[in-house]
């Protein structure tokens, strides 16, 4: 921060910087620092955490330069890694036929200066109740590769995402990668969201997949995580009945900018317009 | 050449710098060596005693020079004047009372400024909390608690006045008819925030300022007194380059006294610069106001009466230029309408929030927010046409004296409407409006009609005190512009005014208001707008508020550049034989009138007054330099009726606005926007539309998006700008801008000011076209799509059985939290382990060194928060009402540096089988930083917390998991079964 000014805008507190190369470096040092430890990859949520000085770690393990994590490919499920940016899989030629979900949700996130940096895996890392891809995820039941010294396991979105702010990574792992299902034959994927501005975090945001048999809906931005309700094929009266009840059974949050009951009312309104939209 | 004339669009001359990111701003000025710089440790809390401020941990951190206080405020300060009479003290560091959650109580002087908030995290603040106060209603109820005991109120300002006859009037009308409007806190948000560079010359007790304030204006003499110097020992220097002031940068005098006492402590320069968390807590905001307007009106609309109760609500203390905000407007408050009589009220009332202050449009959104909605209230009430309305009460004749007192100096009201209306597609918005209508679709269209004052005088705050305090503090008036023409040895003219821009394109206007008076192009005007009080010529009025450039700063350069034209004439005239009178200035040449082929260069015959003073016409002066200063004559002291020319000129606005709402949603789609402005002679239509558009995207944000949050707890909430949402260009459509041209015969120019008048009309029209569509009476700002959605009112549908039940309305973000777990072990055995230490130890998260520090009383170290974001709180944990084993309360409080934590709860025990039923109601109450940066989240947290505090509980007397009760869980499973 030399500036002719002096002063720096940033103001963390102390930390020490590692840039490593691979995730084996990586998982070294989260061996070592556990909970001391934070994984910077895009930093667009780490990065105003530390100049608010709300996130304190000791250690920031920076591998947005480990090659083999900057990698997406597609057998079976589209498995995106660790340092994949959102602006990459946004421009990925074939994510529209390989999950319309996706390429329908990601322009909602932030500006397009957000999505340059941030990453897939750190949005879904970061467990922001109103993000984005934490719901795609969830909706299309996803999977989450953790790794550490003493290897991998992968978890479900269900068990991955367990609160806000909050998930199933244990201190010595790093999220190595997502895996999002592909479109099944005869499936229909959506995408809905509110916000206040352009680019603004979901008020309510709604993911639904919708095969001739069931409708699975995943709706962000109401509970403490995006939470997954699926139904045989509804219409009509019942559809309303299913969403009105799923409205009342989110745990729905208050803050300054919409109540409770505005959240309610936008799951019913949206996930109506969505799915009947999809049921067409 | 034309292209650089007055009127002409001529490209900004500022922006070739300024795309190119060579533009220099504040934060970018070199420092001098050995600059030090500092951080500032604010208030958690809305209001509390300020018992101790141990600084002792922070100073012994390397790179930390100087921990300053008020104790040093005290000693080397005195608290600020301003301009009513009241035992109020407001000093620049809090003295043994904090009054706002982000107010501060110490600075830091270090190294740098990681050193700086490191050290911050050091000292050690022991708070006595008090109760609090954050509306405008609980200030002003009788068991309010008092921010300033001396004051004896928080009512710290309040006049009547009366103008006419109002009351026989309201006694004679054949209706009256009313609005309660309530403005909120807002502002407009300028991209660049705060810098402040401070040196104290210990030799000469001076102190030398670079910072970014709007300033000098008034308040230089406001911090030179706080300082105890003569105005000329405080040199503040501004920079050429602005991100933006809005009026807000006034806010940053309170802030430069405190870094020229930290530059006094540490014997050091100091810097500081603002971010933006505390830019928004703390710096400063729109008044909020509460109004109750009545008007007196004929069967045919015609409004011979008003009636105006305003209630400003200031913050936590009456901070100069306030109580500015109820008497900028006071002279003009008939608005646009020739109505003879007037009756107001005015109170200021202090509360526990920030400071209020300028913020561009200042006073005029308040007061056409009422008198707006007002003019619509009475066009549906009486059934009369809109326009008929503005009709029958527009002032017709200029120049016109309203009934307060306003000089109105020139305009043609209807001839705007007709602009708005013909230009801007009136009948085809009144088809779409059908058509939306007809289709069950909510379209609405609004207006507004404001005559926008500029040029203030600075007499009109005055107005605030009774005729005898002004007689006894003598008159004040006038509204002083300054400005300098220099033209140097080799006839290169150079311009500098007294007027801080700030982005508005000063250096364009000048270089085209003395380019063509001296018969240059705009490019041979070198313009400086930086100000040094100490060197500059300035004046009590200098500065950037109140859209005084065109009108008058423009003018007085104008003035200038003419005694330059007239010397260099007389000089001229010698040369060529002929009268000064018959001089021509054109294309850098002199000529007398009628005679073009003889020409003299301007360069050569300026050279004279430098080479040859000898060879100068007698009785010319040496060397060229030039300073007007402008007043406007019109501007007098409030006579002893309270009547006040509260501005120099008056432009006029008229809007037309169409809006669509979104049923679903409720938001607020403008469909088109129309401003159609009269502000005199536009000196230049480009620049004038920049600002027209730059005060409609502000008043959209007013209108829509923007509110200083506060919760009931007084926290504030709005500390980010994903919290406190300005619109940006996605948001903003471009509105349809019309002009015509009335030039105002009491400025230099015949120009107004044109910057504010969006800000005073944009939200009113759009809160009429919100109305409109809705059909309601009632619009609260901003008109979120929560408010909407409650002004829509459809009811929402019942909650199905067996899933949770509406929670009551909790109000403005009051963090409850309740819920309830089942756990495997006897009421007996889970009331022993609540009450015991080493148990509660276990289950207080992130709890370290419990101590017990009295009969159920314990003091720990308690690390909470979601996620990554953490805080360490010292924490006091208190248990009480015990009936074992039915029931106890659990109450906690603690500090961190992420705030101030406050949690009270019931928990009740129940058996239930072999186990125990653990059910809990809790209100939390969360201040300072985490609050205003993370309000998005609380309530989730906050519930979070809490409930792991129980299910831990769970956990440790069983040894399975524990069973929450979760709606969720319970309906998923259902509905799974169902399916």
């Amino acid at each position: 921060m030399d500036r002719p000014g002096g002063g720096g805008v940033v103001k963390p507190p102390a930390f020490d910087y590692v840039r490593v190369d691979s995730a084996d470096e990586a998982v070294e040092l989260l061996a070592r620092y556990g909970e001391d430890a934070r994984v910077l990859a895009g930093g667009q949520s780490l990065v105003p955490m530390l100049n608010m000085r709300l996130a304190q770690p000791r250690v920031l393990i920076d591998i947005t330069r480990c090659a083999g994590l900057a990698s997406i490919s597609c057998e079976g499920a589209l498995n995106v890694g660790a340092a994949v940016t959102q602006a990459t899989l946004e421009q990925r030629r074939t994510l529209q036929t390989e999950s319309p979900l996706l390429a329908c949700a990601l322009p909602y996130i932030s500006h397009f200066q957000v999505r340059s940096r941030g990453t897939v895996c750190g949005s879904i890392a970061h467990a922001e109740p109103s993000a984005e891809l934490p719901l795609v995820l969830a909706a299309l039941n996803g999977r989450v590769t953790l790794r550490s010294l003493k290897g991998r396991r992968e978890l479900g979105a269900d068990a991955f995402l367990i609160g806000m702010l909050t998930t199933a990574r244990r201190a010595d792992e790093i999220v190595e990668a997502v895996q999002f299902p592909l479109l099944a034959h005869g499936e229909r994927q959506g995408f809905t969201e509110f916000s206040l501005r352009h680019g603004d975090f979901a008020v309510v945001a709604l993911a639904a997949s919708v095969t001739s048999a069931r409708i699975r809906l995943a709706v962000g931005g109401v509970d403490d995580r995006p939470r997954v309700v699926e139904w045989p094929m509804l219409t009509g009266s019942a559809l309303d009945d299913g969403l009105n009840e799923l409205a009342w059974t989110l745990d729905a949050r208050d803050d300054p900018h919409a109540s409770a009951r505005q959240r309610r009312q936008l799951v019913r309104r949206l996930g109506r317009k969505l799915i009947g939209g999809l049921c067409t | 050449m034309s292209a650089g004339r007055i009127g002409q669009p001529l490209e900004r001359l500022e922006d070739a710098a300024l795309l190119r990111g060579a533009g220099r701003y504040a934060d970018d000025l070199a420092c001098s060596p050995g600059t030090l710089h500092a951080a500032f440790l604010r208030s958690p809390h809305p209001h509390a005693r300020l018992l101790a401020v141990d600084a002792r941990e922070a100073l012994a951190l390397p790179g930390v020079h100087a921990v300053v206080t008020g104790e040093d405020a005290v000693r080397w300060t005195s608290p600020f004047v301003v301009g009513v009479k009241q035992p109020m003290e407001h000093w620049c560091l809090a003295v043994d009372r904090v009054r706002y959650v982000g107010e501060p109580v110490a600075l830091v002087v270090a190294c740098d400024r990681y050193v700086a908030e490191d050290a911050l995290e050091r000292i050690r603040v022991s708070y006595e909390t008090l109760p609090h106060v954050v509306t405008i209603e609980g200030a002003i109820a009788a068991e309010a608690p008092l921010l300033h005991e001396k004051v004896g109120s928080n009512v710290i300002a309040e006049r009547s006045f009366r103008y006419g006859e109002p009351e026989a009037a309201f006694a004679a009308a054949a209706h009256q008819v009313s609005i309660d409007i309530s403005y909120p806190r807002n502002s407009c948000t300028p991209i660049e925030c705060g810098v402040v560079m401070a040196e104290y010359a210990a030799d000469d007790g001076s102190y030398d300022v670079l910072s970014n304030f709007m300033g000098p204006f008034s308040l230089h003499a406001v911090m030179a007194l706080a300082l105890g110097v003569p105005g000329a020992r405080l040199r503040h220097r501004s920079p050429r380059d602005s991100g933006g002031s809005f009026g807000v940068k006034q806010s940053l005098f309170p802030y430069i006294v405190a870094i020229c006492l930290a530059a006094r402590k540490a014997g050091a320069p100091v810097k500081w610069a603002e971010d933006r968390l505390e830019h928004l807590a703390a710096a400063t905001s729109a008044t909020a106001r509460c109004t109750t307007l009545k008007a007196a009106v004929a069967d045919n609309g015609r409004i011979d009466a008003l009636d105006y109760d305003q209630i400003d609500e200031c913050g936590a203390y009456l901070r100069a230029p306030e109580p500015a905000t109820l008497y900028r407007m006071h002279g003009a408050l008939t608005g646009a309408y020739a109505i003879p009589n007037l009756s107001v009220r005015n109170r200021s009332v202090l509360t526990n929030k920030t400071p209020t202050g300028l913020v561009r449009g200042f006073g005029g959104p308040q007061v056409y927010f009422a008198l707006e909605r007002l003019m619509q209230r009475i066009a549906i009430e009486l059934d009369i046409d809109l326009f008929e309305v503005y009709r029958r009460n527009f002032v017709q004749s200029f120049p016109y004296r309203a009934a307060a007192g306003a000089l109105y100096d020139s305009g043609d009201y209807a001839a705007a409407m007709t602009l708005a209306c013909e230009r801007g597609g009136w009948s085809e918005l009144k088809a779409r409006q059908e058509r939306a209508r007809a289709e069950g679709r909510l379209y609405g269209i609004g207006c507004a009609a404001v005559v926008e004052p500029s040029i203030s005088n600075m007499g009109y705050i005055t107005t605030a005190l009774t005729a005898e305090e002004r007689a006894r503090a003598g008159p004040k008036n006038g509204a002083i512009a300054t400005a300098t023409v220099n033209v140097d040895p080799l006839g290169a003219v150079s311009v500098i005014v007294a007027s801080t821009p700030a982005g508005q394109g000063h250096i364009t206007v000048l270089a085209q208001v003395v380019a063509e008076t001296l018969g240059l192009a705009p490019d041979d005007i070198v313009v400086n707008v930086e100000l040094d009080t100490q060197k500059d010529a300035w004046s009590v009025a200098a500065g950037n508020y109140s859209s005084r450039f065109a009108g008058a700063v423009a003018g007085a350069a104008h003035l200038a550049a003419k005694r330059i034209r007239n010397r260099i004439a007389g000089c001229a005239a010698q040369q060529l034989g002929a009268p000064a009178g018959d001089m021509v200035f054109a294309d850098g040449k002199i000529f007398a009138q009628g005679d073009p082929q003889r020409t003299l260069s301007f360069r050569r015959v300026a050279g004279v007054f430098h080479w040859a003073p000898a060879q100068l016409p007698a009785g010319e002066t040496p060397a060229l330099r030039e300073t007007a200063f402008w007043s406007a004559e019109s501007l007098a002291a409030p006579d002893d009726a309270d009547h006040i020319n509260s501005s120099a000129a008056y432009g006029f606005v008229f809007d037309l606005c169409a809006v669509e709402i979104e049923r679903d949603t409720g938001r607020v789609r403008v469909d088109r926007y129309v401003s159609a402005h009269d502000a005199g002679r536009l000196l230049n239509p480009l620049l004038a539309d920049g600002q027209v558009r730059g005060g409609f995207a502000q008043g959209l944000g007013a209108a829509l998006y923007e509110e200083f949050a506060y919760s009931s707890d007084g926290a504030f909430l709005s500390g980010t700008l994903v919290d406190y949402l300005v619109p940006t260009a996605c948001e903003t459509p471009d509105p349809v801008i019309l002009h015509m041209e009335s030039p105002s015969p009491f400025t230099p120019l015949g120009a107004k000011g044109i910057g504010e008048g969006n800000n005073m009309s944009t939200p009113a029209a759009i809160a009429n076209a919100v109305a409109d569509a809705l059909d309601v009476r009632d619009v609260r700002l901003p008109l979120t799509p929560q408010r909407v959605l409650d002004l829509i009112g459809e009811s929402e549908p019942d909650a199905p059985v067996g899933t949770r039940q509406p929670q009551p309305e909790s109000g403005a973000n009051v963090l409850a939290a309740s819920g309830s777990v089942t756990i495997a072990a006897a009421p007996q055995t889970v009331f022993a382990a609540l009450t015991d230490v080493q148990s509660l130890a276990r289950i207080i998260p992130g709890c370290s060194q419990l101590q017990r520090v009295g009969a159920d009383r314990y003091r720990a170290e308690v690390v909470l928060g979601v996620g990554p974001v953490k805080a360490r709180y010292t924490a006091e944990i208190a248990l009480s009402a015990l009936q074992p084993p039915h029931s106890l309360c659990l109450e906690g409080r603690g500090e961190s540096m992420l705030g101030a934590a406050h949690g009270k709860g019931t928990v009740r025990l129940e058996a239930v089988g072999e186990g125990t039923r653990l059910s809990y109601e809790y209100h939390t109450e969360i201040t300072g930083k985490i609050a205003a940066v993370g309000s998005r989240m609380l309530e989730g947290a906050a519930r979070g917390v809490i409930a792991g505090i129980f299910d831990r509980l769970a956990a440790l007397l069983q040894a399975p998991a524990p069973r929450r009760v979760s709606w969720w869980r319970r309906w998923t499973g259902r509905a799974g079964e169902g399916s």
